[in-house]
């Protein structure tokens, strides 16, 4: 770990002085992953800045029938409050399918869009990482790359972004406020992470010393049809091989409103409005959902021990539309509730 | 859940404790904290040395820039081969209790790198956060060079270790004609079944603090190990200290699995720190730096078995490359077990090793049949379907009655009535044999079965027995307690020998002040420290019953040690238990503030050597697997195990639950993946090396089958710690075929492979 001089900052416009203020500052809300991976020398902060006392832990309505997510509410305060839960039940979903209830009791929600990728290399110092640093190379195209993606990668970077909770927020078409040196500002959530191009190293498009404040969740939480179905290697604790969100309007039998965000698959959850758009209008059957996972994975492509994310993608999202539309549990969630002595 | 017990425990048999259910003595120290481990000893003004870990797998270092780190206000030294002080030069002082066949590594000894992650230097300073940043830092310069770390292309470079590590034979001779019998039966089965290395990972890293005494060098060495005296005798070698300057203290080990069965390099880089620098030194490793230790090899094997119609077993051959590193014959019993579990005539086993540039591999839990009875229990469930046999009934038609390796009888084998309870608890006879025959809802339903065999050996030990004149004893013996309890099982044994309560006995151990016991291995520790602590309180009774035939009117004059017992705080006479005296009284009739005994065991191999001595065990698992998405569950466990005498059922089953759950993480998730252009295990982490959490077990049921033994020691007991591990794998994958009708012969049984 680096020595570094740290501050606690009183309020949002102090914070954005005091990293303005300082090169190599960087935001400490839970510190889950940044003190992590300043425990492994990845990150290097030289001037921390504690958020903990400032006024952004509130989860309130807004006018337009939103609700609006303070960035430093804690993941479990979010996925257990009473509206999120009865409002944006998918959101809570994704949350309680990431982590573990530890990490969720610290992580705040600003700090889980900022969480970086769980690429092998970019944790290991002793190998190259365009990630880490840049022009050093990319490790995991030719390498061990079970974990990296399938969609939106570069000849740079094949790295995912590792968060449960932002595949909901993209289904959900989130909006992600900031402030910053120059005031404060809303981000669309599709056009929040970035895909890695040549500049992997940036993983957002947060500007210098901009720091999240909230995040909107539209009026529409698409309650009645949704599922999150997360794939991993264990039941718990870790991380997404294959994540869906999905969220569903159905008339009768045929689907009015659709979202599907996929997680794990890529630099940022990944939304494809072509997918969306064959399936409204359509029958909710399975040859419907087979059309839409088709075209979500159309472009993806596997670079070895990964390839098999693409067939698995595809079939999760099949599944994950039709438990949005049948609204039953996750066969896992169903089978085994009760199997634990 | 349910256990089958020798006595039901609500019963109250005053200070008979052997058998009966005890909650871990240590238990309470162990969650309130107040049990100490390896890095909490807080010795005053300790520097911290952290490791520094090689990014190179093969090559040299050439340079070494320590003066930028020295620099730092804090920083005491940085050690690495160009300032380690000429230590021993033999190869024989760095062998250690556990060592192998070659040459062993030497910490900061040259410049040559032999693996990726290789420690090539140890930065202390005054605080933990300055050495770790310290070693950040601290640049090294290297010459790397081509390296080879991929068994798979090193198939055609094995080579037959011979002997080398204790306690290993290599495989038995052929009997028989195994390819022509494969050749002429109707039903046969052919297939290589693999795994990548595992790494065991107990939850407690390595770690060493080193208390400098001064004094000379006298040192207390608080080390991670299972073996202090095995610690001791490496130290002392290889520093050439006496053992009278280097204790070495581990009362508490958070799990060892294996890893802990020889020294590693922290308490070697702690140790000199603390001789150079005439201060208190701790090293601990990370996670990370617990996947450059030894692992559970990567291992090929190849399984051609063949049966006649009756489906009687005609042909074996079992085939095994391993890997090992460049500098050690890592060896490991993988083949033997073909030629012992079942009945037949034609076998052949081979065991190869192939160099790779990776650390030696070490023991892992159960070493050897962990990786040999996965494919020899997968081969005989496709065997079973070929020659259209249940599973279960295959094994019993093929039963073996006798040790065909060893020609020789078994001195108990109760695997039979593994199978039969175990079916039993299981529901085995409701299986419906065809693959993908059982559906719950959209989920796939399987079950599978496999078998598994484990020494039961015993080795010397020591003990010390110490009566004092409160009624208290305390006994002693430098043995080691895993988690695997230890401590309780002897307490309990000290007990009921002397007849005084539980809470009248302390049992110590992990010091090298005390009596010498073997490595805290093998599943030898209940027989072996069992045994020595049953001899030593037997010889304190002895002298017990003198001192209390010499009081005035004892009721106990004239009796020999045979017509007494020692129950409830009081020596009775067999004749007549109202003749008794309290123990208690004894002493302090006789004036003696103390009596004390020190004695121990060596195993009685005439009576042993006829037999062959070994413990069994049969698991039935269910899965139930989402064939779209390659999920597999493991719903339901069954283990039955025959491990002799069941010193304390509590324990016991705990660590059969413990090698369910090991079990469960072998089959499905545990795999040390190399980056072969880099040479180096990328998963190097909790996050990504993957084990069971809760929600990944579900019932698990232990079934500890009744089984006599007079001849493995004379407590009966086989040890429990590794043979519940045996077959839980092997079972797990033959039930995802019965679920969905695919074979995986390579470990882990993940998503992708079910796909």
């Amino acid at each position: 770990m680096n020595s570094f001089t740290f501050t606690q900052a009183p309020g949002v416009a102090a914070a954005v002085r005091e990293h303005a203020a300082h090169e190599g500052a960087a935001y400490l809300g839970g510190g889950t992953n940044l003190v992590d991976l300043m425990k492994e020398n990845v990150a290097r902060p030289a001037h921390l800045i504690g958020l903990k006392h400032l006024p952004l832990a509130a989860i309130e309505s807004t006018p337009d029938g939103g609700l609006r997510l303070g960035a430093l509410a804690t993941n479990a305060d979010t996925a257990y409050h009473p509206e999120v839960e009865k409002r944006y039940p998918l959101l809570a979903q994704a949350i309680l399918a990431g982590a573990s209830p530890q990490l969720r009791n610290m992580a705040t929600n600003g700090g889980n869009l900022l969480q970086r990728t769980r690429c092998y290399y970019f944790y290991d110092l002793a190998t190259p990482c365009n990630k880490r640093e840049p022009g050093s190379g990319c490790s995991a195209i030719g390498g061990y790359n079970r974990v990296c993606g399938i969609l939106g990668t570069s000849e740079s970077c094949i790295a995912t972004h590792p968060s449960d909770m932002c595949v909901a927020l993209a289904a959900l078409e989130a909006v992600v406020r900031v402030s910053g040196p120059n005031g404060e500002r809303t981000i669309e959530f599709a056009d929040f992470h970035r895909l890695p191009g040549d500049t992997p190293e940036r993983d957002n498009n947060l500007q210098k010393g901009e720091l999240i404040t909230a995040l909107d969740l539209p009026a529409n939480g698409f309650s009645q049809r949704f599922s999150y179905l997360k794939l991993r290697d264990r039941s718990s604790y870790a991380f997404a091989l294959v994540s869906v969100a999905a969220a569903l309007e159905l008339d009768g039998n045929t689907i009015t409103a659709a979202r599907l965000a996929l997680g794990g698959v890529a630099h940022k959850p990944w939304r494809d409005p072509e997918a969306e758009a064959l399936l409204i209008g359509q029958p909710a059957t399975a040859d419907t959902f087979g059309r839409a996972a088709a075209r979500a994975l159309a472009g993806a492509r596997g670079y070895g021990p990964n390839t098999f994310k693409i067939e698995l993608a595809r079939r999760a999202v099949v599944r994950a539309l039709r438990q949005a539309t049948e609204m039953t549990p996750a066969p896992d969630d169903n089978a085994f509730q009760n199997s634990n002595p | 859940m349910s256990q089958t017990i020798a006595r039901p425990p609500d019963i109250h048999l005053g200070t008979d404790y052997i058998g009966r259910p005890t909650s871990r003595v240590d238990g309470p120290a162990k969650v309130t904290g107040a049990a100490k481990y390896a890095a909490e000893f807080n010795v005053p003004g300790r520097y911290y040395g952290v490791v520094v870990s090689s990014p190179v797998t093969k090559g040299k270092i050439t340079k070494i820039h320590s003066a930028p780190v020295l620099a730092l206000p804090g920083v005491v030294q940085v050690f690495s081969h160009e300032n380690a002080p000429a230590l021993a030069s033999l190869d024989k002082s760095y062998k250690d209790d556990g060592a192998l066949g070659g040459s062993p590594f030497r910490p900061l000894h040259a410049p040559r790198i032999l693996f990726s992650q290789q420690p090539v230097a140890l930065v202390v300073a005054e605080t933990f956060e300055l050495a770790r940043y310290a070693a950040f830092i601290l640049k090294i310069d290297y010459e790397a060079e081509p390296h080879a770390t991929d068994l798979e292309t090193q198939r055609d470079a094995g080579f037959e270790p011979g002997k080398g590590k204790f306690g290993f034979q290599p495989p038995p001779a052929p009997r028989g004609n195994a390819k022509q019998a494969y050749e002429q039966a109707p039903h046969r089965h052919e297939a290589e079944y693999t795994h990548l290395a595992q790494h065991s990972n107990p939850m407690e890293t390595f770690a060493t603090t080193v208390e400098w005494l001064g004094d000379g060098n006298k040192l207390n060495i608080y080390d991670k190990t299972q073996g202090a005296h095995n610690v001791q005798r490496y130290i002392t070698k290889v520093f050439g200290l006496s053992k009278d300057e280097a204790r070495v203290v581990s009362k508490y080990t958070g799990g060892g699995f294996g890893g802990g069965l020889r020294p590693q390099y922290q308490v070697f880089m702690a140790v000199l720190a603390a001789l150079e620098l005439k201060h208190s030194v701790r090293v601990s490793l990370t996670r990370q730096q617990m996947f450059s230790l030894g692992h559970r090899p990567h291992t090929l094997q190849y399984l051609r078995l063949a049966a006649d119609d009756h489906g009687a077993l005609q042909s074996v051959r079992h085939a095994a490359l391993a890997e090992t590193s460049q500098f050690e014959n890592f060896t490991e019993d993988v083949v033997s077990w073909s030629g012992l579990l079942y009945q037949c005539e034609n076998v052949k086993l081979d065991y190869r090793l192939a160099r790779i540039d990776a650390n030696s591999p070490i023991d892992m839990r159960a070493p050897g049949a962990a990786t040999g009875s996965f494919a020899l229990e997968c081969a005989m469930d496709e065997l079973a379907y070929k020659a259209g046999v249940d599973p279960l009934a295959f094994r019993l038609l093929n039963y073996a009655e006798r040790d065909q390796n060893e020609n020789k009888p078994f001195s108990s084998k109760k695997l039979r009535e593994c199978y039969h309870q175990g079916a039993a608890k299981f529901g085995w006879e409701n299986r419906n044999p065809a693959p993908r025959s059982t559906r719950e809802g959209p989920l796939l339903v399987g079950y599978g079965m496999a078998t598994g065999c484990w020494h039961a050996s015993q080795q010397k030990a020591a003990a010390k027995a110490r009566l004092t004149a409160d009624g208290r004893l305390t006994v002693s013996s430098a043995s080691n307690d895993i988690g695997t309890g230890t401590y309780t099982i002897m307490t309990q044994i000290a007990a009921q020998t002397l007849g005084l309560p539980l809470e009248a006995v302390t049992f110590v151990l992990g010091d090298t002040s005390l009596p010498e016991a073997p490595l805290q291995g093998g599943s030898w520790t209940a027989a072996s420290v069992g045994t020595a602590v049953k001899n030593t309180c037997d010889e304190l009774a002895k002298k017990l019953l003198g001192l209390a035939q010499k009081m005035d009117d004892s009721p106990l004059a004239g009796v020999g040690f045979e017509d007494v017992q020692f129950v409830d705080g009081q020596i009775r006479r067999n004749d007549d238990i109202t003749q008794s005296v309290v123990i208690r009284d004894v002493l302090q009739a006789s004036g003696e503030e103390k009596l004390e005994v020190e004695s121990g065991a060596t195993p009685d191999t005439a009576k042993q050597l006829p037999y062959s001595m070994h413990s069994h065990n049969a698991v039935f698992v269910e899965v139930k697997v989402d064939e779209d998405l390659g999920t597999v569950h493991v719903t339901r466990v069954v283990n039955a195990v025959a491990a002799g005498r069941i010193l304390n059922p509590k324990t016991a089953r705990s660590q059969v639950l413990g090698s369910v759950v090991w079990g469960i993480g072998m089959a499905l998730m545990e795999e040390s993946v190399m980056d072969h252009r880099i040479g180096r295990y990328m998963n190097h982490n909790f996050a990504e090396y993957h084990i069971p959490v809760m929600a990944d077990i579900h019932d698990i049921d232990v079934v500890l089958v009744e089984e006599e033994d007079d001849i493995v020691n004379p407590l009966g007991v086989k040890g429990i710690g590794e043979v519940g591990l045996l077959g839980v794998a092997a079972a797990v994958a033959n039930a995802v075929y019965h679920a969905t009708g695919k074979r995986v012969r390579d470990l882990p049984v993940s998503i992708d492979k079910l796909l």
